[in-house]
């Protein structure tokens, strides 16, 4: 390869201060694009490389990081509506006047949060059924799939709890609805909706909990369920390649290490 | 030592997998590992790039879509102004058709407790892992036992009237007797696709059938009272 001319940015990577911060160093190598991915704390759930099949679109749909585009969309356009939101009644339902005649592209951060929420719960509905219907559900897969079901939950809760806090007809009377459904467990039903909303209807104090579960609790535990989720994918042997195409088998499963052979 | 030996050992000398493997295969499976060099691309730059731009295409369309539609609100919430119908996100709505023919207990708590474990459970049976055609094999039994499954929940919908699941259900029970009588030796195509489907595989279509056509009549298509409406009829 012909020697080429540094460019600024080839120079910026042989800085000491830019050394000391990427620990993969600089360089164009196969082993230096395997360091970026493995030496870097948030890209080293992700295996170093990928089969090329599985990157096509008919693969996956690209549904999982579509559904993590949501995710990162909702934090920090959730992040930039908390500067203006109060959860408490009745200056809720007020700041979301606000948003939409005061406070600048106040009505477009809201819209963009909401529409992003509504299609996080559609992909991942639809990542479900696609890793279903392509039998990526099979071991050594069975846990991460078990996590999969937690996080399509947390995205209903989060969706959930998100709807009460504009404080509007629409919301009140949506969690009306679903705490009425939550009343109605054997035994136990009024304590879960008391504990649910903090009082016997919803209240101011629904409103409270319903923010926190919505802006710290729930989002953390996603956020966990997440990293999990992917980085099993890289341990469980990758993205599931289907075993009925001829050879094609991830190179874990080919190991047969659950058919009683030891590896040493 | 009397005992047959249960094992055989072998070196493996494939040395760019691994530099030395010592394998211990008992007898009861074979000696077979199975290489695939299949291509790989390094996840850095270009598997990531691809993610990237994936999300950015999504981040665009829901841009605009924010820039054209506004998020709806309506007035502030009043305890004592109970809307007709008062409606649960869309995506709770395919349970609130449920709750309009069953108790709460059952709707709300029994049903959706159901499907999260059926949910949790697919991985965890052999039967959903082999993922064999329903009818291939043991046919007859397995034909009893859908005849019985299938005619004991729709006359359980037809008897509480619950139309709109027994609809779907019907359509699915009339796919699977294709299925019953098809093989992977049918001249037709959608035949031998429909005989090669396991029993899970019915189960969450008929589950995802369900769940399109309830969310679907509950968005659209209720309204006072939960009583059928027309959507463009306000």
């Amino acid at each position: 390869m012909p020697r080429r001319t540094d460019t600024y940015y080839e120079k910026l990577q042989r800085t000491r201060i830019w050394r000391s911060i990427f620990r993969s160093g600089a360089g164009y190598s196969t082993l230096h694009r395997a360091l970026a991915i493995q030496q870097n704390i948030f890209l080293h759930l992700f295996s170093t490389k990928v089969r090329r099949r599985m990157l096509t679109f008919r693969a996956t749909w690209y549904l999982g990081a579509l559904t993590l585009g949501t995710f990162f969309i909702l934090v920090v356009t959730g992040v930039l509506l908390m500067l203006y939101y109060h959860p408490s009644v009745p200056q809720a339902y007020a700041d979301m006047k606000d948003l939409k005649f005061v406070v600048s592209s106040g009505m477009f951060l809201r819209n963009l949060h909401r529409w992003s929420a509504h299609t996080m719960v559609f992909l991942v509905f639809a990542h479900m059924f696609k890793v279903f219907y392509r039998g990526a559900y099979r071991p050594p897969r069975q846990f991460n799939w078990v996590i999969g079901v937690v996080l399509l939950l947390t995205t209903l809760l989060l969706s959930y709890t998100g709807y009460l806090l504009p404080w509007d007809q629409l919301a009140f009377w949506a969690i009306t609805v679903g705490s009425n459904i939550a009343s109605a467990v054997p035994v136990f039903g009024d304590k879960v909706s008391f504990l649910m909303l903090g009082g016997h209807q919803v209240n101011a104090n629904a409103l409270l909990r319903f923010y926190v579960l919505h802006c710290v609790i729930l989002p953390l535990a996603a956020a966990l369920l997440i990293a999990v989720h992917m980085w099993r994918i890289r341990k469980d042997g990758g993205l599931y390649v289907r075993q009925s195409q001829p050879g094609v088998e991830s190179p874990r499963e080919s190991h047969a290490d659950e058919a009683g052979v030891v590896k040493v | 030592m009397t005992e047959p030996k249960d094992f055989a050992a072998g070196v493996g000398s494939d040395i760019r997998k691994s530099q030395k493997r010592v394998l211990f295969v008992t007898r009861r499976t074979s000696v077979q590992v199975k290489v695939s060099d299949e291509e790989q691309i390094q996840t850095f730059p270009e598997g990531l790039l691809r993610i990237a731009l994936a999300i950015e295409l999504l981040a665009t369309a829901l841009i605009f879509a924010s820039l054209v539609f506004n998020a709806p609100i309506e007035g502030i919430a009043d305890p004592t102004n109970t809307p007709n119908p008062a409606k649960a996100p869309w995506y709770f709505l395919g349970l609130q058709e449920m709750l309009h023919y069953f108790p709460p207990v059952v709707a709300g708590i029994l049903i959706p407790a159901l499907l999260v474990v059926a949910l949790v459970v697919i991985p965890y049976f052999n039967v959903n892992i082999e993922a064999d055609g329903l009818f291939l094999k043991n046919r007859r039994r397995r034909l009893n036992i859908f005849y019985i499954a299938a005619l004991g929940l729709s006359i359980f919908l037809l008897f509480l009237e619950v139309y709109v699941a027994l609809v779907p259900t019907l359509i699915v029970v009339a796919f699977m007797r294709i299925a019953a009588s098809s093989s992977p030796a049918s001249t037709q195509r959608y035949r031998r696709y429909l005989a090669s489907k396991s029993v899970s595989w019915w189960i969450m279509t008929w589950f995802l059938f369900e769940l399109i056509v309830l969310t679907v009549v509950g968005t659209f298509f209720r309204g006072p009272g939960w009583s059928w409406a027309l959507p463009w009829n306000g």
